[in-house]
């Protein structure tokens, strides 16, 4: 029998409260639409918060050159050139807009001799690009629209949880989900659904990600018939700290490297020269994380498998002035004084570049009524996204999703939901009490996160892949057995986490199909096998969708936008005279 | 490896009891990661808040030994002795389960302050000197912790006219914004009951980011509200420049 | 694992799951601030060896500063001290740093952080009387500036020395250092006051916007310097003052004998 559950009916719902989410939501509600925005967690607590570096917008505040051409070309480059074009146009455009508005709704950014927005240096930007607060930018972004949303009278719900997207048809309906306070269910209404779920790096066993990066956004869109693409190419940050256990993987910031940061191996060589001697420490995150796990591998790595990362030479009073979380991060973690001495670092699981495809001025999936923005989409940052570029990314595309969502939403009919779905969702939720045999859902997660991380990590190849793909068919037969003690539905993260991992697992096996299927390397994505660029894939992203109970994994070429060709035909010309 | 005896709080609105957990302990281990495995091994449904594992999201507040901190933050061999380790809920929010309570009083709080309102033409042409206290106060992971510590809400829990020490450095942070148009200090002594801080200083005791909350939030405040309130110069001074009319804003 | 205790709420004075001595801090203040004031208050009363003149000195104690009595020819048929030391008392009374210690220490409220208090008080803060009138610490400020002045002239006046024919010399007694070291303590701590933080800079909201802004956001950051120290310059000129008074008295009474440097 269905529990009693509560009804909340909204023109536009947002699932999560990241910085795409509360951007979204910000656009919608001053358009006078009633918005709901759920989240996870408490409001101001979205792994937004860990952004430490800044936000790139082409402000050329400290350098005047700089342009949003130069910005599209450097993410363009940094995206290996399989980025939706449009989507880096309109992020490089608009990204410095979104900066002055956000300093207009309060946020206080370093500031230039001049009194202007300060901006630093960030590894691939060809400018100093990145307005930021200390190295607590996310912070601060978060918080500002976090002050700005509640005063607009956007409906937040949090500690939420949404399990299942609802249809009518093919047309988003709303969405079902559960209080994670007290475990009961809950039905929004909703004409339109902005995703805005953020990551998946608890897939992987090492990441910077919290508890909430679960990939739901990319499954529930799956499941829903949205598209999604680019898949394979996951970010590891080249700087992750590898000690103390507990908090291995946990992001020291690329500022680090911004401000001067140098890498070394056991042997005291600044390897960097070896494999990226123009732009070193500050060459795109892909190249320093696979340099970093090189040297680890060919045995001249620190004590606890990573490397060294110094920034003790720029004197005490700069680095805890312009690091000074990282300085505390490591005095009160790992008791490391980083004015003194390095820290020991390694790569981390950070960012996933693919996610939903969108349409690039609306956000808009090809799931009538569904939109979708941030991290849990794909296209802008192609292979390998650079740093600085997730932040803009937020507010530039949640921006657009709320405007495309608004829009959607004002012209749509009343949302109908049916009985039966609601049914069903709640149904797979009380499930996981008291199955027979049960599976913890903890050692579950465990085993994904380990194989994920040896299988599908930094390097790739044929034999791990597609041993990878069997192995996360076995585990989807563990997972129709995970379950949890009958009873509690009260704050109960083993319960949760088993409907969290069917997300992770459909995420997973997408990751897995796409990189078996992309025989080359490129961005965020090596391949033992296929070591070099190929032209072919050069040209075409993957795109992988729900083939009934299958996933349908496909090429397709890359959208081009024919006004940007001499801007990109420019930087390959330059790029390959180097 | 070594084992050490954790004690936590389990329970709900209605009650509870400290329950005994043993934990295989680590090297550089935190509290948090203590409870992260006895969810793993001994007590699946431990409810707990966390998400950054960083101290930067402010989620994972306790009291620990009875003192208000930050679990990701709390180190276990900064904690003395064989003895137990005590981990409680905090003390000042209503009970949910076990380490989670209800702290949906901040957020309220929150949406009572008038947000950022930039003056009339404001060109946010700012230097680092006018920005760095505000810059200091935004620091804040909301955390909470000088809410639960704060005596004003622990002991006499005067939530309905007390905004407490993480709203007071909220408000110290607009009203020391350069390009902020608006008087909040009417609403601070009256509504927010500043005058109820007795500048004890626990705030700034337990914050996990180190804010001057006292000195560099508090205090000021407390001397604004000095000068619209009780000093009859400077009444009288603003009264003559004009500083009592409000500025126009966009 | 085992249940062992129901009890999550600490309620009561002194309820607390802390481990440390949180209330070695609070004692040490009713100490410190109990010997001063039973001190300062019999040294007040005895209205006399407040001035020491033997061997041509002229050190007067800062408990007895303005010298009332030859300065104006005031006589009162108590200790003139009593007419002055309402304003350093006052001043400290309202401090910032003060109303810390002595609400923790004196008032338990709260005695330490996350220590239960007593039960069943109204708790009203600084909201009403007498509380409220911690506002007017500045005024306080601006009076004991004053007799701070004073102060500054005796510890001047006390290198210099009278002959036998009243000719006044440059000499350094203990004294004389004992009276500098006392004046420069008792500067330090009005330096750092925090209603002087807030007059000189603290109350702007731009620090660059103007020339006179940039002064007094130099001026502030003075101010700042010593604020950060305001409870070490509290204790250290608290007993300055205590330890000054009494090195005259004792001189005064014989027990000590001022000893000429120079």
């Amino acid at each position: 029998m269905l529990d009693k559950y509560e009804t909340h009916e909204h023109d536009v719902v947002i699932i999560g409260a990241g910085g795409a989410g509360l951007r979204a939501a910000i656009e919608c509600s001053a358009r006078g639409l009633k918005t709901a925005l759920i989240c996870k967690s408490l409001l101001g607590k979205a792994h937004t918060v860990m952004a430490e570096g800044g936000i790139a917008a082409a402000l050329a505040n400290v350098e005047s050159a700089d342009s949003w051409q130069t910005h599209f070309q450097d993410t363009m480059f940094g995206g290996k050139y399989l980025n939706n074009w449009r989507m880096a146009e309109l992020h490089a455009k608009e990204s410095p807009d979104r900066v002055r508005e956000l300093e207009r709704w309060g946020a206080v950014f370093d500031r230039t001799p001049e009194g202007k927005i300060l901006q630093r240096a960030f590894g691939g930007h060809t400018y100093k690009r990145l307005a930021h607060v200390g190295d607590r930018t996310g912070l601060e972004l978060i918080r500002t629209l976090q002050d700005k949303g509640i005063h607009q009278g956007i409906d937040v719900y949090m500690e939420c949880t949404i399990s299942r997207l609802l249809k009518d048809g093919d047309r988003m309906t709303g969405a079902f989900g559960y209080w994670r306070e007290n475990g009961r269910f809950v039905v929004f209404k909703a004409k339109a659904v902005i995703l805005a779920t953020g990551g998946v790096g608890k897939c992987f066993k090492i990441t910077s990600n919290s508890w909430e990066g679960t990939a739901d956004g990319h499954a529930l869109g799956f499941e829903a018939g949205a598209e999604l693409v680019d898949m394979e190419f996951v970010q590891f940050h080249p700087t992750g700290m590898v000690w103390p256990p507990g908090v291995m993987g946990l992001l020291v910031t690329e500022a680090v490297r911004g401000e001067g940061g140098i890498l070394r191996n056991s042997k005291g060589e600044r390897f960097m020269e070896k494999y990226d001697p123009k732009r070193m420490e500050l060459s795109t995150r892909d190249v320093v994380a696979r340099s970093i796990y090189t040297e680890v591998k060919e045995g001249r790595g620190s004590p606890h498998g990573g490397c060294f990362l110094d920034i003790s030479h720029r004197g005490a009073e700069y680095v805890k002035r312009k690091l000074p979380s990282m300085y505390h991060q490591f005095k009160e973690l790992a008791d490391v004084d980083i004015t003194k001495e390095p820290m020991e670092v390694g790569p981390t699981c950070h960012y996933i570049m693919g996610g939903i495809k969108v349409d690039a001025d609306t956000g808009a999936t090809r799931v009538p009524g569904l939109f979708a923005a941030g991290e849990c989409t794909g296209g802008m940052h192609g292979s390998n996204r650079l740093g600085g570029n997730s932040l803009s990314d937020l507010l530039v595309f949640g921006r657009r999703a709320g405007i495309g969502a608004g829009d959607y939403a004002a012209g749509a009919p009343a949302a109908n939901i049916a009985e039966a779905e609601v049914e069903a969702a709640a149904a797979e939720m009380t499930g996981y009490f008291g199955r027979p045999n049960p599976e913890s859902p903890y050692k579950l997660h465990i085993d994904l996160q380990n194989m994920m991380q040896s299988m599908v990590g930094i390097f790739r190849e044929e034999g791990d892949l597609t041993a990878a793909i069997a192995k996360l068919q076995e585990f989807k037969q563990r997972y129709e057995h995970v379950a949890v003690e009958e009873g509690q539905r009260m704050y109960n993260p083993g319960w949760h986490l088993c409907r969290d991992l069917k997300n992770m697992l459909i995420c997973s096996e997408a990751i897995a199909r796409a990189a078996l299927m992309r025989k080359e390397s490129r961005g965020g994505h090596s391949r033992l096998d296929f070591p070099k660029y190929d032209s072919y894939w050069g040209e075409h992203n993957i795109i992988i969708s729900k083939d009934g109970p299958a996933m349908k994994v496909e090429p397709r070429e890359t959208v081009k936008v024919a006004e940007l060709a001499p801007l990109v035909e420019a930087r390959k010309a330059k790029e390959s005279s180097k | 490896m070594s084992k050490r005896t954790f004690v936590v709080w389990r329970g709900n609105k209605d009650g509870g009891n400290f329950v005994e957990y043993p934990v295989e302990v680590e090297e550089g281990m935190v509290v948090l990661d203590a409870i992260h495995q006895i969810q793993r091994t001994s007590a699946p449904d431990l409810a707990c808040r966390w998400n950054c594992k960083a101290a930067k999201c402010g989620s994972c507040s306790a009291e620990v030994n009875g003192k208000p901190r930050l679990m990701c933050k709390t180190r276990l061999d900064d904690l003395p002795g064989e003895e137990a380790i005590t981990v409680k809920p905090l003390k000042s929010f209503p009970i949910i389960r076990d380490l989670v309570t209800d702290v949906s009083w901040n957020y309220t709080v929150n949406k009572k302050i008038p947000p950022f309102t930039p003056k009339k033409g404001a060109d946010f042409i700012m230097q680092q000197s006018d920005v760095d206290r505000v810059q200091e106060f935004r620091k804040c992971i909301e955390c909470f912790l000088c809410q639960n510590v704060c005596h004003v809400v622990r002991e006499h829990n005067q939530k309905s006219h007390f905004f407490g020490p993480r709203f007071f450095i909220r408000v110290a942070s607009l009203e020391m914004h350069p390009m902020d148009a608006l008087n909040r200090i009417p609403q601070i002594k009256k509504e927010g009951g500043l005058g109820r801080c007795n500048i004890t200083k626990c705030c700034t005791e337990v914050c996990p980011e180190e804010i001057h909350i006292t000195d560099n939030g508090i205090i000021p405040l407390k001397e604004r509200v000095v000068d619209q309130f009780f000093d009859p110069v400077q009444i009288v001074i603003r009264k003559i420049t004009g500083a009592d009319k409000p500025q126009p804003t966009e | 694992m085992s249940e062992i205790s129901s009890a999550v709420d600490d309620k009561g004075l002194g309820a607390t799951g802390r481990r440390d001595a949180w209330w070695v801090g609070p004692l040490l203040v009713v100490l410190g601030l109990s010997a001063f004031g039973v001190y300062s208050t019999w040294a007040a009363w005895t209205g006399n060896n407040y001035l020491l003149t033997a061997g041509g000195a002229d050190y007067l104690s800062p408990f007895y500063s303005p010298d009332l009595k030859s300065l104006l020819g005031i006589s009162v048929p108590f200790s003139y001290a009593f007419l002055i030391l309402w304003v350093p008392l006052g001043f400290r009374a309202s401090c910032y740093y003060y109303r810390k210690s002595y609400y923790r220490a004196f008032f338990l409220d709260p005695a330490a952080c996350a220590v239960g208090e007593p039960k069943g008080r109204r708790y009203k803060g600084e909201t009403a009387f007498p509380f409220i009138l911690q506002n007017f610490h500045r005024y306080f400020f601006y009076l004991a500036t004053i007799v701070l002045l004073f102060l500054w002239y005796d510890a001047g006046r006390a290198f210099f020395f009278a002959d036998k024919l009243g000719q006044l010399h440059f000499g350094v007694g203990v004294g004389s250092i004992v009276m500098l070291l006392n004046v420069i303590a008792l500067s330090g701590f009005s330096l750092g006051c925090n209603s002087l933080r807030h007059l000189t800079g603290g109350k702007l909201d731009c620090f660059s916007c103007s020339a006179a802004a940039r002064t007094r956001y130099k001026l502030w950051g003075g101010v700042t310097f010593f604020n950060l120290r305001h409870m070490e310059w509290a204790w250290i000129s608290l007993f300055s003052v205590g330890l000054t008074d009494l090195y005259i008295r004792l001189c005064c009474m014989g027990v000590l004998h001022d000893i000429r440097i120079f």
